[in-house]
């Protein structure tokens, strides 16, 4: 095998991990160097240190530590046969790269994955050596993500996890069955069994000991995980609902949804397409009504047919289409559950509406100064000096936030 | 006419002590004259003398606010945070008047200057330059929109505690040299030497960025071009635009090759190193083939199936339900809440629990998500029946002398009707194989039970149960 510099192997190593989505350095327990015994902070809110042009954030060092991989994942760039270039760091590389970018202020932290090589015991146990080297020899303090292998020694998850900010563990794909097709060397069952330890181990860190003293954070970040969309046959109903699954099982911060795109000689298996973008965008508006609005998985999938969302209008607009007959509502009087049903108010928007009207009535104009769409809420609430009359009945309107349907282009 | 001149350095203190000293004086805003950038001697020739012992009483988002707002570049800002302070002393609730425009325009002022504070800690780029001493020395030039550099210093000096650096901008320069913040007057862009770094940096850049998702409006939204020209890898980002449509391309005009030779040698292995399984006959050997159990649906969402523990020959066998979220968690029976109630009411009651194999009716938990909760649901017959299978393989296994089932399920499951059992707890029936099955109550009925007269009754039962299974024990296993 040639002989690869270190600039070679960040090319392969980065290419190679630019399909998991997350980018997340917020969330954890509080940290400094002020006294200068050590290097980096964390103080609640993450920092996106650049953008690159597919939009996404670049918050922290995303790299494999090798991209040589035993596993056959159909979707996966590095699945081992395909004849992508393979590289593998050492461990010194990676704490090097760490701290010099971040000394730098490129980067929060690091986010390690890695393929697996020989077994899921050595290639954990380099990674936990990784996060020991930065957060011990290095007095790292900025924010280390682990990615961790399912089928990895206990002990090894558990040194993981006292040492990272956060931990996380990919599903995949949305079904059991999509699972066992396209990765049929990963088991489900197992990565469901790996993000239960994890969860019961940070339940167990929050616990006082007898003595009263708080036992070592685990993963203060939390736990998260990715599914990809678009590569199976499953629907937005069956996404949408294995997420609602996840997140009460494993308390999970985050589900990332990863639209299918193509990768390098990619599989006979899995044609490629042009990435479901806009489904992957309506799937985490979904998600946020989930979590954040009180909805009910079936009051977003039924809004439309055949379990999949509305790909022109968001989710919340289409269950309002279909609610009209609760709308409009009265915004100087709306329950705070039922604002935030109303299609251009978010939390924020509620939150100010709600603290205003305990010291005065709300008139229309106000409500374009709290941060509300009027575009969308308009036609479906009443206040003083707005009535939307027959509009939020008229049978055109969904036809006004929709866009106008598109000419298709000859080739 | 007042005028009050306030220094370019702690200015957010200095318009506060100058605000207090003229709402004490009941100067009235458009009396004020406010000027920025006075020498520091100047300031307390010119600010009004704080009276001592009135109680100013601010809310405190307007301390926050003002706090922020002094950072602004517009001239205006003190007179603004002034006008608002006098209106907020006769309408104390106007801070949460959202309504309210000038309310909204100091919030949007305060937005753009954490905006741009925000963008400083992200996009600000050291370079390393020569070290004088043990530390090692950085600096970086950054032009921020607003006077963001003296509120920002501290959050520099916690980053960056073990090293020394330096930030310079057109209108202020910090130092940090062996942990000591001090600022100094701006500066032009000063010469910074080359930084190795950077070239590695760009190649993450170009590799990170995925060109089948071109997305450059929403970089932009968040990375305005007007920052690009100190950060070292934007030079890339053309080239990366200009190239990506053709590479996402060719990846889907690639015709799939062939695997490489040792990947068919590496996924046969894999598939040869199949994980031993267990000695027939054993309680492994049933675990290893209820894991694998699709009789009903309920293995798609749980997590794993949790079958009894205990000795392979008790004489007692304790049913329950089914396992609940912390069983579904830890693969264990009997470890949530309703378990735990059931070990204490066992020892209260004489009940060896240890002696005991406990297990439950069906092994896969049934559940609900709600939010961040898993809310238990009852299994239906139909999934009882088709978990009776393991349940009876369990008996055949432990071979009981003595059945203890624990409410409706498990008396469905061992006796074939569950209807009833708070009449028929405390009586011996039996499995259609004859083994005696003592009724009880379930204990997560006991957790549930509101009042607390019924619920020391239902433990009363309860236990009475469980001290007639010990004792049944004693006199016919012993």
């Amino acid at each position: 095998m040639t002989r690869f510099t270190l600039e070679q192997k960040l090319a392969v190593l980065s290419d190679a991990a630019k399909y998991d989505a997350s980018c997340a350095s917020s969330g954890t327990s509080r940290r400094h160097s002020r006294a200068g015994d050590g290097l980096g902070s964390t103080e609640g809110s993450g920092i996106c240190h650049a953008y690159a042009p597919d939009g996404r954030c670049i918050s922290l060092l995303k790299i494999l530590l090798t991209n040589f991989c035993i596993y056959d994942c159909a979707y996966c760039v590095n699945r081992v046969s395909s004849n992508v270039t393979r590289a593998r760091f050492t461990v010194d590389e990676v704490v090097t790269l760490t701290l010099e970018f971040y000394r730098r202020n490129y980067i929060e932290g690091l986010f390690l994955s890695s393929g697996i090589i020989r077994s899921p015991d050595d290639t954990m146990g380099e990674m936990v050596e990784i996060a020991r080297k930065l957060r011990h020899d290095h007095r790292f303090r900025g924010y280390i993500h682990l990615k961790t292998i399912p089928d990895a020694d206990p002990a090894l998850i558990e040194e993981a996890g006292l040492l990272a900010d956060r931990i996380s563990i990919n599903v995949e794909l949305p079904t059991d069955a999509s699972v066992r097709t396209y990765a049929p060397e990963k088991k489900p069952e197992t990565i469901r069994k790996a993000m239960a330890d994890v969860r019961l181990r940070t339940e167990a860190a929050s616990d006082r000991t007898h003595t009263g003293r708080r036992a070592p954070r685990f993963a203060p970040a939390g736990q998260s995980t990715q599914m990809i969309v678009g590569a199976d046959e499953a629907n937005d109903a069956t996404i949408l609902g294995q997420s609602t699954r996840l997140y009460s099982s494993y308390k999970l911060k985050r589900v990332y949804y990863s639209a299918f795109s193509p990768i390098p000689d990619a599989t006979a298996k899995l044609p490629l397409v042009k990435p479901p973008l806009a489904r992957e965008h309506r799937l985490y508006q979904a998600d946020w009504l989930l979590r954040f609005y009180g909805f009910n998985l079936d009051e977003i999938t039924g809004a439309t047919e055949g379990g999949n969302l509305d790909l022109e209008i968001d989710p919340k607009l289409a269950w309002a289409l279909q609610n009209r007959h609760l709308f409009p509502i009265d915004v100087n009087r709306a329950e705070r559950d039922m604002l935030l049903r109303v299609p251009g108010f978010g939390t924020k928007t509620v939150d100010r509406i709600l603290a205003t009207r305990r010291h005065r009535t709300l008139r229309y104009e106000d409500l374009a100064r709290m941060g509300a769409s009027l575009k969308k809420a308009r036609a479906f609430i009443t206040t003083i000096g707005w009535q939307p009359g027959a509009l939020t009945d008229s049978a055109d309107l969904r036809a006004r936030f929709a866009p106008a349907p598109e000419q298709l282009t000859l080739f | 006419m007042r005028t009050v001149a306030l220094s370019e350095i702690g200015t957010d203190k200095a318009w506060r002590v100058a605000a207090r000293g003229l709402l004490a004086e009941g100067v009235r805003p458009e009396d004020v004259l406010w000027q920025y950038g006075a020498v520091e001697s100047d300031l307390f020739a010119t600010a009004p003398a704080t009276p001592s012992g009135t109680a100013l009483r601010v809310p405190r988002a307007f301390v926050d606010l003002a706090g922020t707002v002094c950072w602004h570049v517009d001239p205006e800002r003190f007179a603004r945070l002034y006008a608002l302070l006098w209106r907020l002393m006769g309408t104390p609730g106007l801070m949460t008047d959202r309504g309210d425009v000038r309310v909204k325009t100091l919030f949007e002022m305060e937005k753009s200057v954490r905006r741009d504070m925000h963008k400083m800690k992200a996009f600000l780029r050291f370079r390393e330059i020569d070290a004088a001493g043990p530390r090692r020395r950085f600096a970086a030039w950054f032009e921020p929109q607003h006077h963001i550099v003296e509120p920002l210093a501290p959050f520099f000096a916690r980053r960056f505690g073990d090293m020394d650096w330096i930030i310079a901008t057109p209108n202020r320069t910090v130092h940090f040299t062996d942990g000591q913040i001090a600022l100094a007057p701006g500066q032009p862009k000063p010469a910074l030497p080359d930084d190795a770094a950077e070239q590695l940096w760009t190649t993450y850049f170009r590799n990170i960025f995925n060109p089948a998702r071109l997305k450059v409006k929403a970089m932009q939204a968040e990375m305005p071009k007007k920052y690009w020209k100190n950060m070292p890898e934007a030079a890339a980002i053309p080239d990366m635009i200009a190239s990506a449509e053709d590479r996402a391309r060719q990846m889907q005009l690639a015709a799939p090759t062939l695997a490489p030779r040792r990947a068919g040698k590496i996924t046969e292995r894999l598939s040869m190193t199949a994980t031993d399984t267990p000695s027939p006959g054993s309680l492994d050997a049933l675990r290893h083939d209820a894991a694998a159990c699709t009789r009903c649906p309920l293995h798609q969402s749980a997590t794993q199936v949790v079958v009894g523990e205990g000795p392979r020959n008790a004489p007692l066998m304790v049913v329950g339900e089914q396992p609940g979220d912390q069983e579904d968690l830890s693969g264990r029976p009997f470890v949530g809440p309703a378990g735990q109630l059931f070990d204490r009411l066992a020892e209260e009651a004489g009940l060896d629990r240890d002696a005991a194999f406990v297990t439950n009716a069906v092994k896969h938990f049934k559940f609900q998500p709600r939010g961040k909760r898993r809310i238990h649901q009852k299994p239906d017959a139909g999934e009882v029946q088709a978990c009776r299978w393991w349940l009876e393989a369990e008996r055949a296994l432990v071979k009981p002398k003595l059945i203890l089932a624990m409410g409706a399920t498990a008396a469905l499951s061992l006796t074939g009707n569950g209807d009833g059992i708070m009449k028929r707890h405390g009586t011996f029936e039996a499995t259609e194989d004859g083994t005696p099955v003592l009724l009880t109550l379930h204990p997560s009925y006991l957790l549930r039970v509101p009042n607390a007269a019924a619920k020391a009754a239902a433990e009363q039962d309860f236990r009475a149960d469980l001290a007639l299974a010990a004792d049944w024990i004693a006199r016919n296993a012993a």
